[in-house]
This record gives C-alpha cells, structure tokens and sequence, in this order.
C-alpha cells in the first residue's frame, strides 16, 4: 500500500508533539501530580515510614515515582479514546497512508515526552535530597528500564483507549491507575502488608519496575520476601516490559489497522 | 470521455447483529455530479459512507470507486476519495494551519508542500484569520468548514461527506453549500447524506432516498416531486360540493377541513393549470374564495416514500 510509512509515523507524532506544546496546562498537571507526591510523602508521611537499612525515605521515593510518571498508560488512552470517538481514527484510516505507522510515530512522540517528564523529575528528586550512587553506566540503564516501561504503558493506553473508543468514559477509568500504583512497594516497602496482599504487591510490575530503578541507582530497595520479580528485578523488568510490548504492540497495531467487519 | 458511473454501489448488505444497517442498497454517481443520500437516522447512510471510505467491509454486494473495488483495492480506493465523517475530525487542540499541515504531511506533500497548501486553502476559504488559533476557539460552523477542507488537502475525485451540515446555523451551511459548489465546479464528484431536504434540493443532481438499509426512489429533486404530482387547494362556501367537483376532477379522494371550509385534493396531472381548475368548479356551481396550485415539497415526497409519521 503506502510507501513511505516512516513519513506518516513523522506526520503522526509531529502531530503528538504539536498538541504537548499548546498544552502548557497539561504538561503542568502531569509534572504537578509526581511533585506533590514527592512533598506530600517525602515530608508527611516520610517521616513515619520506616526503610530498611536505615535509608533515607526520599532516596527510596524517588525512583518509586520515576516509575509512576513512566508507567502511566492513562495519557495515551485518553488521547486514542477521543481520536476514536471524534473521527481523527477514521480520517487517518481513509488516507492512502501506512495505518500501522500512526500508533508507531504516536509512541515514539510519548517516548520523547516521556523522557523529558522523568528529566524534569530527577531535578525535583535532586531538589530534595535524592542522589544517584552508583555511576552513569547503570543510570543509562535505569533509564533504558525506565524509557521501555514507558513505552509498554503507551501501547497498553493507546489499545484501551481504541477500545473504549470514547474521551469521558477514558477519562473515569484514569482513577484506578493510582490505586494500582498504591498497591506496591513504590510508597512504602511491602513488609507490613498482610500476607495475602504483600503477595499481589510484590508481583505487581509496579513493585518490579521501581525495585530495578531503585537497584541500578544504588537508593535503598524494599525487602524482597523471596519473590521471583523482586530478586531479578532488572531482568524482571525487562520481561515484564518484554511480555507487555509482544502483546499490545501487535493488538493495538492491527485494531488501528483493521478494517471493521 | 467515459459514461460508467464514478461511484458504484449494488445491493449492498452490513448488519450489525440483527440489525441491518444496509439491506440491499443501490446507487450510482455520474461524474461531476453531486448525489445527496436522503434518509432518516437509522437508514444506513453512514453505513454507507463507511463502507464507500474502506472503514467497515459490507457483508454482501460490491461497492466501486472509479472501478475499484472497496474490498479488493482498498488503496486505491483511499486514493480517490476524501472524507468528512459525520463528526468534524480535526484536531480541537491545534490550530486551523497546524490541522492541515499534519494532514498535507500525512499526505507526502512534504514540510514546504504543506505549508504552502495549508495557507492557500486557509485564504481560499476564508480562515485566514482565525488560522493561528487554536481550533477549540473556533465557532462550530468555522470547525465544520475546516473539517470540509481537511477532506480536499490532495483534491480527490470523489469527495465523501457525511452530514456536512448537521446542527449547523443556516448561514454556516450556505458557506458548506458554497464550498461544496466550488469543488463540484472544479470536476470533483460528491456524495453526501443529509437529513435536510432544503439540502438535497438545493445541492443535489441526483437524490436517493433510503429507508431501513436500501434506496426507495432515485432521480433528480424535480423528478421525485413529480411522482407526488400536484395538490390542489381551494377555500369555499359549500365543502360538500366542492369535494365531489374536486374528487372528480383530481381522480384522488379529496382531504376536506369543514372548520376551515377547505378541501384539498392531489393529482398526478402534472400539466394540470389554475384556471382549468377554476373553470371546472365554477361549472360545477362552487363559489371559491380562494384556491391554489402547489408543487409537493420534498418532505411530502419523502414521507410518502418512507411512510414516517410527519
């Protein structure tokens, strides 16, 4: 069909970028929620909470938080949800144009945002006392752990978001990401859960991601209680961010690509 | 110079579970001609539109663009066609130029190719000055236009449009009217649907009527008012006789409003004349206060065909 799909996966995420630069708001309010936590834990609750190792609880937040700004598939769901719903999706596909380049160069767009969020973080984690211990070689590679989560979360929001197909009923579902999120070692370590959840959390790719992070920085990590993930937890990641990518990409690739039947 | 039709729909069939959004649909688009699929919501005609712009595969039947099949070669299909769907598909959160700049680039116009295009159609249709902001400020009638423009980026033969006008103010609309008119002037061919009789009138070469999924008449807006004929309106003294004069001459059962003292009658003779008809009731003794011809409006036609309540 078309030719030139790297063109089409430009103009797409040309158009991404665009939408991120008229929306100041938007890049506030994403910055906004990661910053609070860091004052609203790492100065109210922080002091309370107990790190092993006698750690510093900012030193063990931070990266936690690296992890909520990457692993946040709600953006990109929005966004797909209400180019379904308007007929940007419909438009698009009736072009002579490559259908599957479009979801290509809208993640590559989030991928570039992405990294400019997580920069924009370690100065505020910096701000507060956070540092990075160990040297550039592993903190190139917390970032690699942390650019494919990235990813992975935006063809997980953007094949929601075609399948929920509309912008408001998108928008309601963004309050269970926090929860989800809750529910890991990224707050507080898992040791004190009950037994039942200490389980759900420790296997939660949330409580994986941030252990890695946490190990490639050398900031103080969470107990592991001998689960799988938390003993690998850079392997564990890179699986996790491995097994997400081969399912959404192809999913969401082909629903972009399909013609309804 | 060839006559074969540039758009090609035969019995075409979508359902969507029990529902038969297209039942066996018809229809045919000469070239440089606009064709308005007239229907009441329900009747299939995003459906159809769909199916013309390769967005959902038919069931049954085939529907051709400059020959190609929509199934077989749906790329060359794309390549003939523009869309404005139902809803204005451009992008609330850019500007008017960035709109058409992404889609000139999806295009393969290149940066400069789209940059130039993009000014040239924004000063042609007169967007210039709204162009730089961005299009949520827009007026709804403004975002429609926009959207129409969106379609034609890469002028297209054919050009499918879905509702243009739907929930427009009259004044947005005869700006669409007017841009559809220019492009149709150029050489390009359009379907649209409406639920807009005034629209089907005004734009259409050809109007098809569909109801429940398939075309219940075809022809040109004069063509479908006269299978409806002519109606016959008279006030009088004496309603009794003239109904029985009017019966007579109309061949039809006439309407009779005794409150009113008026009786109304349809005929199929189209050549029938006022003064026939005043004629004939003055020699049937009726004294008339007042009496009209009147040619059916389109809505007259259209509720006959699809039988919906007016």
């Amino acid at each position: 069909m078309s030719t030139l799909p790297l063109t089409d996966g430009a103009a797409a995420a040309t158009r991404i970028l665009t939408k991120l630069r008229h929306d100041p708001a938007g890049i506030a309010l994403t910055l906004g929620a990661p910053v609070v936590l860091v004052l609203v834990f790492g100065f109210v609750f922080g002091p309370a909470i107990a790190v092993p190792g006698s750690g510093d609880y900012r030193e063990y937040l931070v990266p936690g938080l690296f992890v909520v700004i990457a692993f946040n598939p709600i953006p990109s769901m929005v966004s797909m949800a209400r180019d379904a719903g308007r007929g940007s999706v419909d438009r698009f596909r009736s072009l002579p144009i490559s259908r599957a380049a479009i979801p290509f160069g809208q993640a590559a767009a989030t991928a570039v945002y992405g990294v400019l969020c997580l920069l924009l973080m370690a100065l505020c984690g910096l701000a507060v006392g956070w540092r990075i211990h160990t040297g550039i070689g592993p903190a190139l590679g917390a970032l690699g752990i942390l650019v494919a989560v990235q990813f992975a979360a935006t063809w997980i929001g953007m094949y929601l978001g075609l399948v929920i197909g509309r912008e408001d009923t998108a928008s309601q579902l963004a309050v269970l990401v926090f929860p989800f999120a809750m529910l890991s070692n990224i707050f507080v370590p898992t040791a004190g859960m009950p037994a039942w959840l200490r389980t759900l959390a420790d296997w939660n790719p949330f409580s994986t991601f941030s252990a890695a992070v946490r190990t490639l920085l050398g900031n103080p990590t969470a107990p592991t209680n001998g689960a799988l993930p938390l003993e690998y937890p850079v392997l564990g990641s890179l699986a996790w961010a491995a097994v997400l990518l081969l399912v959404f990409v192809p999913l969401c690739t082909v629903r972009y690509a399909r013609t309804e039947r | 110079m060839t006559h074969d039709p540039v758009v090609s729909v035969e019995g075409l069939v979508k359902a969507y579970g029990s529902v038969h959004a297209l039942d066996g649909l018809d229809l045919e688009i000469a070239a440089g001609t606009v064709c308005a699929v007239l229907g009441p919501n329900g009747a299939g005609k995003t459906t159809a539109i769909r199916v013309l712009s390769t967005l959902v595969t038919p069931d049954a039947g085939r529907a051709r663009v400059l020959g190609h099949d929509v199934v077989e070669q749906p790329g060359e299909v794309r390549r003939s066609i523009g869309l404005a769907g139902q809803h204005a598909a451009v992008d609330d959160d850019l500007t008017g130029r960035e709109n058409l700049q992404i889609l000139g680039r999806m295009l393969h116009l290149g940066r400069r190719g789209a940059r130039a295009r993009a000014t040239e159609l924004l000063d042609r249709f007169d967007l210039a000055e709204a162009a730089d902001r961005l299009v949520k400020t827009w007026s709804g009638g403004m975002r429609r236009r926009l959207d129409l423009v969106a379609s034609f980026v890469v002028v297209r033969p054919v050009l499918l449009l879905d509702e243009p006008t739907t929930g427009l103010d009259p004044r947005s609309r005869t700006e669409i009217w007017a841009t559809v008119r220019e492009l149709v002037a150029g050489g390009t061919t359009v379907l649209l649907t409406t639920q807009y009789l005034e629209e089907a009138d005004h734009l259409a070469d050809q109007v098809v009527i569909v109801d429940r999924g398939r075309s219940v008449a075809t022809g040109s807006p004069a063509d479908l008012k006269a299978t409806v004929g002519v109606r016959i309106d008279v006030e009088v003294e004496d309603v009794a006789a003239a109904a029985r004069a009017l019966g007579a001459l109309a061949g039809s059962e006439p309407e009779v409003d005794p409150d009113r003292r008026r009786v109304s009658a349809a005929t199929l003779d189209g050549a029938l004349t006022l003064p026939a008809v005043v004629r004939h009731l003055d020699a049937a003794g009726v004294v008339v206060r007042d009496v009209a011809l009147r040619r059916p409006t389109l809505d007259e036609v259209f509720l006959q065909l699809t039988g919906a309540a007016a």
